[in-house]
């Protein structure tokens, strides 16, 4: 048996959106427990009172990235057919700083707004609205943005292939800068609670 | 009776350790590569509705647009009937069980203690809509890209993450009267 499972014919599209339905009750379920759903912890992290958002995002991706590695490693999984967002780097950079912005504006991500509302916080479904009018707008601007939307296109690429060096390398080197990331947010928020 | 059910508990459970957490949401997300060959995503799913309420109102206008049209396939099944729709659908689902059993749920409104409520209300649809247009720059979400495509080593992604921690960061003293 060989990943992934559907892209490889194990499992057909009616499964695939039951188990959507299934991966997102986790997703949703994790983001909650950890205090995700909640606009003033997400902010904190901006003011170095609470780290969370880092410390849980970038375990999340170390963890996946791991266990993606030996997936691969073992041929459980075809790492080559995992669906890759092209990269454009300039709408990407500029779309980054545009929703960091939002982010501290708004108090949510998109995932964490629809948590939020789910436990009751109207500020959540406001900004759920929010977030489906500029979709709205973006659409109906499309025309006008199409142009930078696709600039400075470089494909489907990935680390091991932008710095030809070997993934296992890659995979040490981030979960190495992870760690020294988790070390320093230790510090900072010992720092600030002992302060107030 | 459902508001006697979500009546907040005396003391709301604490939070999770957010390394268990993250750990908990690295599997789902590895287990969704394994059996879907894709990641998780939050955006695209909004960006569905939108789509699909802009085909049903004005379909000639819809079918124009190249953006909505990525979102609304040959037109064979219903746009709503996709793997992220379903995924958000679970979120809300997880979300709404996990603050139930912590003694979180509860109508509320999150805000710093400094500002009212209409004004919360105001930042928070501001955001929302600012947060919309970089979403879709980039092609997708705290989700869509940087859990994503941050555990695939996408380079696109890890620009994209890089960036918004930057704009937060950069935007957090603007706005501290919000949140502190």
């Amino acid at each position: 048996m060989n990943g992934p499972f559907y892209i490889n014919g194990w499992i057909g599209d009616e499964a695939s959106l039951i188990f959507a339905l299934v991966i997102g009750i986790a997703f949703g379920f994790f983001l909650e427990r950890a205090g995700l759903g909640n606009a003033k912890k997400l902010a904190a992290q901006f003011y170095g009172t609470d780290l969370t958002v880092f410390k849980m995002m970038f375990t999340a991706i170390i963890t996946a990235m791991i266990g993606l590695f030996w997936l691969n490693h073992f041929e459980i999984l075809q790492l080559e057919l995992v669906y890759l967002t092209p990269t454009y780097v300039v709408p990407q950079l500029v779309g980054g700083l545009i929703f960091g912005v939002g982010f501290i504006i708004g108090g949510y991500c998109p995932g964490t707004s629809c948590v939020a509302g789910a436990t009751g916080s109207l500020d959540g479904w406001t900004n759920v609205l929010g977030m489906l009018t500029g979709i709205l707008l973006f659409g109906e601007l499309y025309p006008a943005v199409e142009g930078f939307y696709n600039a400075t296109p470089i494909g489907n690429i990935t680390f091991t292939k932008y710095f030809n060096l070997p993934s296992g390398i890659l995979v040490f080197i981030l979960v190495m800068t992870a760690l020294a990331g988790f070390w320093v947010s230790e510090k900072i928020e010992s720092k600030t609670t002992t302060k107030s | 009776m459902l508001s006697s059910f979500i009546l907040k508990k005396e003391h709301p459970a604490p939070y999770w350790n957010p390394y268990v957490c993250g750990i908990g949401l690295g599997l789902v997300l590895l287990l969704t590569f394994l059996v879907m060959g894709r990641g998780i995503g939050a955006s695209g799913a909004m960006t569905s509705v939108v789509a699909s309420g802009v085909n049903s109102v004005a379909e000639s206008h819809a079918q124009a647009n190249d953006f909505y049209k990525g979102y609304l396939g040959d037109g064979t099944v219903s746009p709503l009937k996709d793997w992220l729709v379903f995924e958000v659908l679970g979120v809300l689902i997880g979300g709404f069980i996990s603050g139930i059993l912590a003694g979180r749920t509860k109508v509320k409104v999150e805000k710093g203690s400094s500002i009212s409520t209409k004004t919360r209300f105001f930042f928070a649809f501001t955001g929302g809509i600012i947060m919309a247009f970089g979403t879709k720059l980039a092609r997708g979400c705290t989700s869509g890209q940087a859990l994503t495509g941050g555990a695939l080593m996408n380079v696109g992604s890890w620009i994209f993450m890089i960036s918004l921690f930057a704009g937060a960061y950069a935007m957090a003293w603007f706005v501290r009267r919000l949140w502190i």
